[in-house]
């Protein structure tokens, strides 16, 4: 069974067709990519799927589960997670802070426990500090985690925001653009972190990315999309050599 | 302060008491400055519940004041209805003054919270003259609120030990729930709204809770300032007064528990000392003094006195250390 089941998805804002009838199965351990060109809807498709967005049409399921019913919180605690493209850390806290934030969902004091920090609260405390410093140490942030997240350098704060996504415990990772502002020395330790994470946490991956190399080289199948609809689907070969792949991202006159 | 228990912090907390009683006791705090004293600690406690509210969770409310009045108007009734007096009975009916407000803070924040901050700000400026306009007119319901006129009668029952207890209990509570993964999760609304969903926290319940927590704590301020000066008005419970707390919290730094406290202390004795200072002519220009000193300061440090930085015994534990 598919983990991740889309059917005729649309969304609208006002006149505009921003995603119109995507459909899109990604099956259990598999790592795809979503490409197009800008403003072809792949923001929003995630945003839809993480329940930031409420779809015009279609349905979403997770495990069978649907999607649609549940809240953006839910929708995390179900096991999917994500970051963003334009980055949305939690500035002004610490590295430690913003990964033991996503930690959330796995707590099990309840606010009078913590109010008397009673020894489950403490010990609950201990546990999940010392989560957050491993995944920290995977991302090669450790000795970062005093400081404050938006003094960060960029790199960092991609690397971070992965590691507070993996924080909530996902089965299925959304990323966005995880390779936007790096250079190619730091998008190659990317795809390969990409890939470890994915087999160390086994995880289901779906991943946006304008960077070639990224798709190309760690993506098993890629979607492109363009206008809001799906153009063409298959491996990064075929699609590298689709007429309308070509078309949607150098024009109709070179083709 | 390798795993000290928090507990030992509450020794030099007790010395300080003993300190200030003393020198009551021995008449170097007269009175007068023993009242202004007690109401410094009551503007700490309810502006320690906005700290929650706007400081850390990042809510804009406008409404402070009328949960203030809420919960003095409801524990003076209550302690004027049951007729009898005693310290048990007395912070029973606070705890009772101060669950209203929290109660009437959930109702009044059920439907506004799901929505961003901004609207719980118009939504509790409303609620604020509603409550000022209800507090003038409920004495035809209950005689004894004294509307427009005032309440008058109420027993002194509010004393410097009850004040800095109360004091010390609503800076541990706060303390404790904001270095917890629940204080993380009001925090990260703050920060970001979107990124705290996304990262499974419920907003609404984690808005919610600080809201009616922070009014809860403004509901027990209330309470004791009702039986500090044995009369209420509704004039001082009025939506401008929803602005004091307000500009404590900013002055302090938004989420800073020592800020707020020491910007609370400071605010109420500099308002007295300038009655004291000024000659009777001029007295009513310490409402210009006051904000070009607020001007001045957010000039110089626009983060607050404090800026989110908390005295030793306030911080969490260092990671470094843990």
């Amino acid at each position: 069974m598919a983990l991740l089941e889309i059917q005729g998805l649309c969304k609208y804002f006002d006149g505009l067709k921003a995603v119109s009838n995507f459909s899109f199965l990604l099956n259990q351990g598999e790592l795809a990519g979503l490409i197009g060109p800008n403003g072809a809807g792949k923001t929003t498709v995630f945003n839809l799927i993480t329940g930031l967005y409420e779809p015009s049409a279609g349905a979403i399921r997770f495990h069978g589960e649907d999607l649609l019913q549940l809240k953006a919180y839910q929708i995390t605690q179900c096991g999917i997670a994500r970051t963003f493209q334009n980055i949305r850390l939690f500035n002004d806290l610490s590295v430690l802070d913003n990964v033991r934030i996503a930690f959330h969902g796995h707590v099990t004091y309840g606010m009078v426990g913590a109010t008397l920090r009673s020894p489950s609260f403490l010990k609950r405390e201990r546990e999940l500090t010392e989560k957050a410093r491993e995944l920290l140490k995977i991302f090669n942030l450790p000795n970062r985690q005093d400081e404050v997240a938006k003094g960060l350098p960029y790199g960092e704060q991609r690397r971070l925001e992965v590691a507070r996504a993996l924080a909530a415990n996902p089965k299925l990772l959304l990323l966005d653009e995880p390779a936007a502002g790096m250079n190619p020395s730091e998008v190659r330790q990317l795809m390969e972190l990409i890939s470890w994470v994915k087999a160390q946490f086994n995880l289901t991956i779906l991943l946006i990315e304008h960077q070639m190399p990224v798709v190309m080289g760690c993506c098993e199948r890629v979607t492109v999309m363009d206008f809001g609809e799906i153009i063409a689907e298959g491996t990064p070969k075929e699609i590298q050599n689709d007429p309308r792949v070509i078309e949607a991202y150098l024009g109709k006159e070179i083709v | 302060m390798k795993n000290r228990p928090w507990v030992l912090y509450l020794f030099p907390a007790f010395l300080l008491y003993l300190a200030i009683q003393g020198l009551i006791r021995y008449e170097v705090i007269n009175p007068y400055w023993q009242q202004v004293a007690e109401y410094s600690l009551i503007v700490s406690i309810s502006s320690l519940g906005l700290n929650i509210i706007y400081g850390y969770t990042g809510q804009f409310s406008l409404g402070h004041a009328a949960f203030f009045g809420i919960g003095a108007y409801s524990s003076a009734l209550l302690i004027k209805a049951l007729e009898i007096e005693g310290p048990v009975i007395f912070i029973l009916c606070l705890f009772a003054g101060a669950i209203l407000a929290g109660l009437v803070a959930f109702l009044v924040g059920l439907p506004i919270l799901r929505l961003r901050s901004d609207y719980l700000g118009i939504a509790t400026l409303g609620f604020g003259i509603m409550v000022k306009v209800a507090l003038d007119n409920l004495d035809r319901l209950i005689p004894m609120m004294g509307g427009s006129r005032g309440m008058s009668g109420i027993p002194k029952l509010t004393t410097f030990t009850i004040t800095y207890l109360f004091t010390i209990l609503a800076i541990v509570v706060l303390r404790n729930f904001i270095y917890s993964s629940h204080g993380r999760a009001c925090i990260s609304i703050r920060e970001d709204e979107i990124a705290a969903q996304t990262m499974g926290i419920n907003t609404t319940k984690y808005k919610t809770i600080a809201f009616v927590m922070g009014c809860f704590y403004a509901g027990l301020a209330g309470g004791l300032y009702a039986h500090l000066y044995v009369f209420l008005h509704p004039s001082n419970f009025d939506f401008l007064k929803s602005f004091d707390p307000l500009l404590i919290v900013v002055l302090g730094g938004l989420g800073s528990m020592s800020g707020t406290i020491m910007a609370a202390i400071g605010w109420t004795f500099l308002l007295e000392g300038l009655r004291v200072i000024l000659p009777p002519q001029i007295l009513d220009w310490r409402m210009v003094i006051v904000p070009v000193l607020l001007i001045i300061v957010m000039l110089l440090r626009p983060q607050g006195l404090f800026g989110g930085s908390e005295f030793a015994f306030l911080k969490s534990k260092r990671v470094s250390e843990g």
